[in-house]
């Protein structure tokens, strides 16, 4: 599903972020990928949707070349993943309803079909009750939830997140990652980026360690 | 399909409600005032031209007798014009007559009666069928018996030319104007962009296309140039009721029926989608200038 072949990326400036990283993921897989601050995670999650490319190496994402993509092409391939990101990127100008919806205004759901789908993206991570409130009301936890909503409402083939779990108290936390494992349940391929390893440890799932660029 | 139509039907209602704001309202005020300049010049322009055109249909050339010259002279003088085919109607129009005539005219008998004598020559007025009016007048000075020709084309040239340079000088505002209406709409799109730079951002990271992004912007300028083109042409039916208030006693004391004229609804209709383009096109060329520099990182 996720394919890395001696990917490298490099910064300008010469910073190594990657160096010859080499994995793959399989349809319906859960894996962890941890490492310290620094060690690279976030810049391997991110060639992935094609926010960042790489310097060398090949990344295959459901059979397509995503370094060598066309910039018109990339809406297309995010479109397949579900992106959840360590600061939400929530909009905070309309309702928890409204962030979910975000997704399926391009897509070519009816609206009808498109409401039903946002009311379930938000009863699976527990927040149908919470549609009207804005973002900011949300705790934390809520708030990553409501990311999660956002990032499956489409029906996603690959979830990516980035750090899910920072900055919230460990049963939060274990909350998030528990609507992770359920996703994997139905099918879906997860990877998630954590540097909390007692977390990691307790699930028993593949686990990539990244050390300064390099997978150990 | 139906799914393009409603993405577009949704652009557009997003476009609508950022235009129904203050800000976008007095945007649109602003390019109202900016076009109202051009299209009501345009206005008093055309009207003006709708009077030259009846004034100057007919281009006449007066031919002057000699003041000593017999009436013998003058029927001589008059079958030579009548044979001549370039020229159209002939009217003679005896000193005596003329005399006459020049009294009506208020103030002027007295000057007269302080003369003495009648001041005025034989003359015939002729209308020029067709051609040129100048090399037909110098023609007719060269004719035996004739004193002075004046032609009225001079008086039309100069009509024209002068209106030659008020459509010169209407062409370069309406450049100007349409030239700040496309950069305050650049402006007021830059803004957007910059106030919307989150939404922008997370639309691209969950696989929004680019087109998908930019329809609302190029909606607004469309939206917003349409509004400023329908404020100028309310501005300029304002501005000519009030000018032809004032202007119908002066008419009037010329015994005419004279007043400007509300551009027709074909040209009001290209003033108002004149407008829309040019704030599309400023929304283009802000979107290509300004949503590049948003990239998720």
């Amino acid at each position: 599903m996720v394919s890395f072949s001696a990917v490298a990326k490099r910064y300008p400036g010469g910073q190594e972020a990657l160096r010859e990283v080499s994995f793959s993921i399989e349809p319906g897989e859960l894996a962890f990928v941890t490492g310290r601050s620094g060690a690279g995670k976030s810049t391997l999650l991110k060639l992935i949707p094609a926010i960042e490319r790489p310097s060398s190496g090949s990344v295959i994402v459901n059979g397509q070349n995503v370094g060598a993509l066309k910039r018109a092409a990339i809406p297309y391939l995010r479109r397949n993943l579900g992106l959840v990101f360590q600061d939400q990127k929530l909009l905070y100008d309309r309702s928890v309803y409204d962030n979910v919806m975000l997704p399926l205004a391009f897509s070519a759901h009816a609206p009808k079909e498109a409401a039903r789908r946002a009311r379930a993206a938000l009863d699976k991570v527990g927040l149908l009750g919470r549609e009207k409130a804005n973002p900011v009301q949300l705790s934390g936890g809520e708030q990553q939830r409501l990311a999660i909503a956002r990032a499956v409402v489409n029906r996603p083939a690959v979830l990516i997140a980035d750090e899910p779990t920072a900055n919230l108290d460990a049963e939060s936390a274990a909350r998030i990652v528990d609507i992770f494992v359920a996703f994997n349940q139905v099918g879906v391929t997860v990877l998630i980026a954590t540097h909390d390893r007692a977390l990691v440890a307790r699930y028993g799932r593949r686990v990539l360690t990244l050390s300064q660029g390099r997978l150990a | 399909m139906s799914a393009w139509l409603r993405q577009h039907r949704q652009a557009f209602g997003a476009a609508l409600r950022r235009l129904a704001r203050a800000a976008g309202i007095l945007s649109a005020l602003v390019i109202g005032v900016a076009l109202s300049l051009p299209a009501g010049s345009y206005a008093l322009l055309e009207s003006l031209r709708a009077l030259t055109a009846r004034l100057t249909l007919e281009p006449q050339i007066s031919v002057f007798l000699p003041l000593e010259a017999k009436r013998a002279d003058a029927e001589a003088l008059g079958a030579k014009l009548r044979a001549d085919r370039r020229i159209g109607a002939v009217r003679f129009i005896s000193r005596e007559e003329a005399l006459k005539e020049l009294k009506q005219v208020a103030g002027i008998s007295e000057v007269i009666a302080a003369i003495g004598r009648n001041p005025l020559p034989d003359a015939f007025v002729v209308s020029a069928s067709a051609g040129r009016i100048e090399a037909l007048a110098a023609d007719l000075g060269r004719l035996p018996g004739v004193a002075h020709v004046q032609a009225d084309a001079l008086w039309a040239q100069r009509l024209a030319a002068l209106e030659g340079i008020g459509r010169v000088g209407l062409g370069l505002l309406a450049a100007l104007l349409g030239a700040a209406l496309v950069a305050v709409t650049f402006n007021t799109i830059r803004l957007q962009i910059l106030t919307r730079r989150d939404e922008i951002e997370v639309s691209k990271l969950i696989g929004a296309t680019d087109a998908f992004i930019r329809r609302p912007f190029y909606y607004f300028g469309l939206l917003q140039g349409l509004a400023g083109g329908v404020v100028a042409l309310g501005i300029v039916a304002a501005a000519l009721a009030l000018l032809n208030r004032e202007l119908r006693p002066l008419a009037e004391s010329y015994g005419s029926s004279f007043s400007f004229a509300f551009p027709p609804p074909g040209d009001a209709l290209a003033i108002v989608l004149f407008a829309g383009v040019l704030g599309w096109l400023g929304a283009q060329l802000s979107v290509n200038r300004h949503l590049r520099e948003i990239e998720p990182a």
